[in-house]
C-alpha cells in the first residue's frame, strides 16, 4: 500500500500572538512551529495501515518555505519513509491555491490513499483535502474518526452534530482525519536518528490562482474576566444571583 | 441578477437549524446587494413539505430536489447538484453552514466551480461590490478578514453565529433532479447513527457544562450530568485530558482539536484552562469557572469564579439552579 500524507508547518499555539506590521498576519518573531495536530493523526493512520499490511510506503508531502523540511523531518522520525517538499516562500491562505500545488504533485504518482488532517489549526479552512480530491477526481471522506480498509475498499465513520455517519468508499481515495481515530506516536530516539538518513526531495511548488486573501487580521477583544465570586459552597447563592440578574442566563 | 443561494441542510428528512441560519445569512447579504434568496433543499421524497419554513426565514425561491437516495447525505450528488445550480443560476454568492455536512460539501463545490470559499465565517460584510468575511483563525487567537475575488463567492457560516431571523414570504417552489445519480455514487453513507439519548448537541446547546481532570474520577461526571439536567437546556463537554483518559467520548471534547463552541453560558468544572481548551470555548458569552486552584488560568477569562472543591460545590449549584428555574 502506497500512502501520501500531506502535512503543514503551523505556529505553536501556546505563545501569545501579536499582529504583524502588515496588519494582515501574525508576527512570527520568536514564535515556534510544529506539525498541525490533526496531521499527526493522519501520519499515525498511514503508519498503522502500512504496518498492518506488512509492506508499503508512506510519503510525507509539505508545501512551505525551507523550514517546512523540519516538519517533514519530524514525520520521518515518526516512521514515514520519505518526504517531498514543495517549496514556496510563503504559504498562501487560499485553500484552492494550496490544493492545486499538492494535486499537481500527487497526480504524478499512484497512491492508494492520500491522507490529510481534518484541518490545519492555523488557517482552519478545512478545505484543502476535499479540493485535492475534486482536482484529482478521487473519492473523498472527510473528518473520519474510525477507518477500516480491506480489499481495495474502505469503511469510515465521521462524527456529525449529535450523530455519526458510516461511509463506504473505494480506493484510491482521499481521507481527512479527525481526532479520535488514533493517538499519534512520538518519535523514538532511533526514529530521530534514522530520519536524518531518509530522503527529502525538494521541488518548486506550482501554486494555483489566489482568489481569497487575508486583508486584515485582528486580535479578539480581551475578556475582562477574573472576578472571583467567593470560596466553596457558601459562594453558590451569590453566583446564582449574578447568573439571574447580571448575566441573565437563568 | 445579484441573487444569493442558501444550502438548506437536512438530516433524515428534517430541516436542521443550521439551514435556517444559512437562509438568514443569505437574506442579509441579498438585502445588501438587492437580490433574492434561493434555497436549495435536497432530501428524500416529501422534503418539499419543509420548503414553506425556509420561506418564513427569507427564501424567495426554494429549489426542491427529492430522491430516494437522499435520505442520507450523498456528498457526490450534493456537490454536483449544488455546483450545477450555482453555475447555471448566476449567483453572486452561495451560503453553506460550517456544520459537519457543510464543511464537507462547501470545498467540493468550490473546487468544482473554481471559485473562492471562505470557510467558518462569523460575519459577512460588503466593501463596495467586494465580499469580506470574518474568520477566526489560529484556534480563535486571531480573527482574519478575508477578501474574496470573483463571483460567485462561497461562504460557510459558523453554527450559532447567525441567529435564525423570521422574515416571512411565500416562497416559490421549483423542482429539480440531482445533477449526479446518488445511486451511482462512489462514496456512500450507509448508515446514520444517532448519538446517545436525546441530549443536545454541543454546537447547538445554549448552556454547556464541561468537566476536567479536577473531577478526579470518571464516575464524578454524574455531578456534571446532574447540573446539566437542572438547566434543562444544557449539553455536557469535557477537556482533552478527560477524553484521552477515556472518561468521555472524543466527540464531547471542547478545544483546539475538538469542538469550538460559543454558548450563552459555559460552566467549567475542575478545568485549569490550558490554551488548547480555551481555544474551543473562549467565545462563550458568559463563562463560570469552579476550580480548587485560585491561580488556575481559567479564572483569568471567567466572568464568575468560585474557588473550592468541585465535588461539594457542583451539587450545591445543581440544587440552587433547580430552585431558580422552579421560580421562573
Amino acid at each position: 500500500m502506497k500512502i501520501a500524507v500531506c502535512i503543514k508547518r503551523v505556529l505553536d499555539m501556546e505563545a501569545r500572538f501579536r499582529i504583524g506590521a502588515d496588519r494582515a498576519s501574525v508576527d512570527e518573531t520568536g514564535l515556534k512551529f510544529d506539525i498541525s495536530d490533526f496531521d499527526t493523526y493522519a501520519i499515525e493512520a498511514a503508519l498503522q495501515l502500512k504496518e498492518k499490511a506488512g509492506q508499503g510506503e508512506v510519503v510525507a508531502i509539505s508545501l512551505g518555505p525551507d523550514a517546512a523540511q523540519e516538519t517533514i523531518r519530524k514525520a520521518l522520525s515518526m516512521g514515514v519513509d520519505r518526504g517531498i517538499h514543495l517549496k514556496v516562500d510563503r504559504i498562501p491562505f487560499d485553500p484552492f491555491a494550496i490544493a492545486s500545488a499538492l494535486a499537481t504533485e500527487l497526480g504524478t504518482d499512484n497512491y492508494d490513499l492520500i491522507l490529510f488532517g481534518k484541518l490545519s489549526i492555523d488557517s482552519a479552512s478545512q478545505a484543502v483535502g476535499p479540493i485535492v480530491a475534486e482536482l484529482l477526481d478521487l473519492p473523498c471522506v472527510t473528518a473520519i474518526s474510525k477507518l477500516e480498509i480491506s480489499d481495495k475498499r474502505g469503511t469510515a465513520q465521521r462524527e456529525l452534530e449529535g450523530a455519526s455517519e458510516i461511509v463506504e468508499f473505494p480506493l484510491p481515495a482521499v481521507l481527512t482525519v479527525d481526532e479520535g481515530l488514533n493517538k499519534a506516536r512520538l518519535p523514538s530516539l532511533k526514529g530521530i536518528m534514522g530520519a536524518k538518513k531518509k530522503p527529502i526531495e525538494t521541488k518548486p511548488a506550482v501554486v494555483g490562482d489566489v482568489r481569497i486573501t487575508v486583508s486584515t487580521m485582528d486580535l479578539p477583544p480581551e475578556r475582562s474576566g477574573g472576578r472571583i465570586v467567593g470560596e466553596g459552597v457558601a459562594a453558590v447563592p451569590e453566583l446564582v444571583r449574578l447568573l439571574e440578574t447580571e448575566a441573565k442566563v437563568l | 441578477m445579484p441573487n444569493v443561494l442558501a444550502y438548506a441542510e437536512t438530516r433524515s428528512g428534517e430541516l436542521r437549524k443550521v439551514a435556517l441560519e444559512a437562509v438568514t445569512a443569505a437574506r442579509r447579504l441579498a438585502d445588501a446587494i438587492g437580490g433574492e434568496v434561493h434555497a436549495l433543499l435536497l432530501g428524500p421524497p416529501g422534503i418539499a413539505s419543509r420548503a414553506a419554513q425556509l420561506g418564513e426565514y427569507g427564501a424567495d425561491v426554494v429549489i426542491v430536489v427529492e430522491h430516494d437516495h437522499l435520505g442520507m447525505y450523498s456528498p457526490e450528488a450534493a456537490t454536483a447538484t449544488a455546483a450545477t445550480r450555482i453555475r447555471d443560476g448566476g449567483y453572486r454568492a452561495a451560503i453553506f453552514s460550517a456544520s459537519a455536512q457543510g464543511r464537507d460539501l462547501g470545498p467540493r463545490v468550490a473546487a468544482r466551480l473554481r471559485v473562492p470559499l471562505a470557510a467558518d465565517v462569523v460575519a459577512i460584510e460588503l466593501d463596495g461590490d467586494r465580499i469580506l468575511a470574518k474568520h477566526p483563525m489560529n484556534i480563535g487567537k486571531v480573527t482574519a478578514t478575508l477578501s474574496l475575488t470573483g463571483s460567485p463567492a462561497l461562504l460557510s457560516v459558523r453554527p450559532n453565529a447567525f441567529t435564525p431571523a423570521p422574515n416571512a414570504r411565500t416562497a416559490r417552489l421549483e423542482t429539480a433532479q440531482p445533477a449526479a445519480d446518488p445511486a451511482a455514487a462512489r462514496v456512500v453513507v450507509k448508515e446514520l447513527r444517532q448519538g446517545s439519548g436525546a441530549k443536545l448537541d454541543l454546537g447547538e446547546a445554549p448552556v454547556i457544562i464541561s468537566g476536567g481532570r479536577g473531577l478526579k474520577a470518571a464516575e464524578n461526571f454524574r455531578l456534571v450530568e446532574e447540573l446539566a439536567a437542572a438547566f434543562g437546556n444544557a449539553a455536557v463537554g469535557c477537556t482533552r485530558a478527560v477524553s484521552d483518559d477515556g472518561w468521555r467520548p472524543h466527540s464531547d471534547q471542547i478545544g483546539q482539536t475538538g469542538r469550538m463552541v460559543s454558548p450563552d453560558l459555559y460552566i467549567a468544572v475542575g478545568i485549569s484552562g490550558a490554551i488548547q481548551h480555551l481555544a474551543g470555548m473562549r467565545g462563550s458569552r458568559t463563562i463560570v469557572a469552579i476550580n480548587k486552584d485560585k491561580d488556575a488560568p481559567i479564572f483569568k477569562i471567567a466572568d464568575y469564579g468560585i474557588v473550592g472543591d468541585v465535588l461539594e460545590i457542583v451539587p450545591a449549584l445543581t440544587q440552587a439552579v433547580t430552585a431558580s428555574r422552579a421560580k421562573h
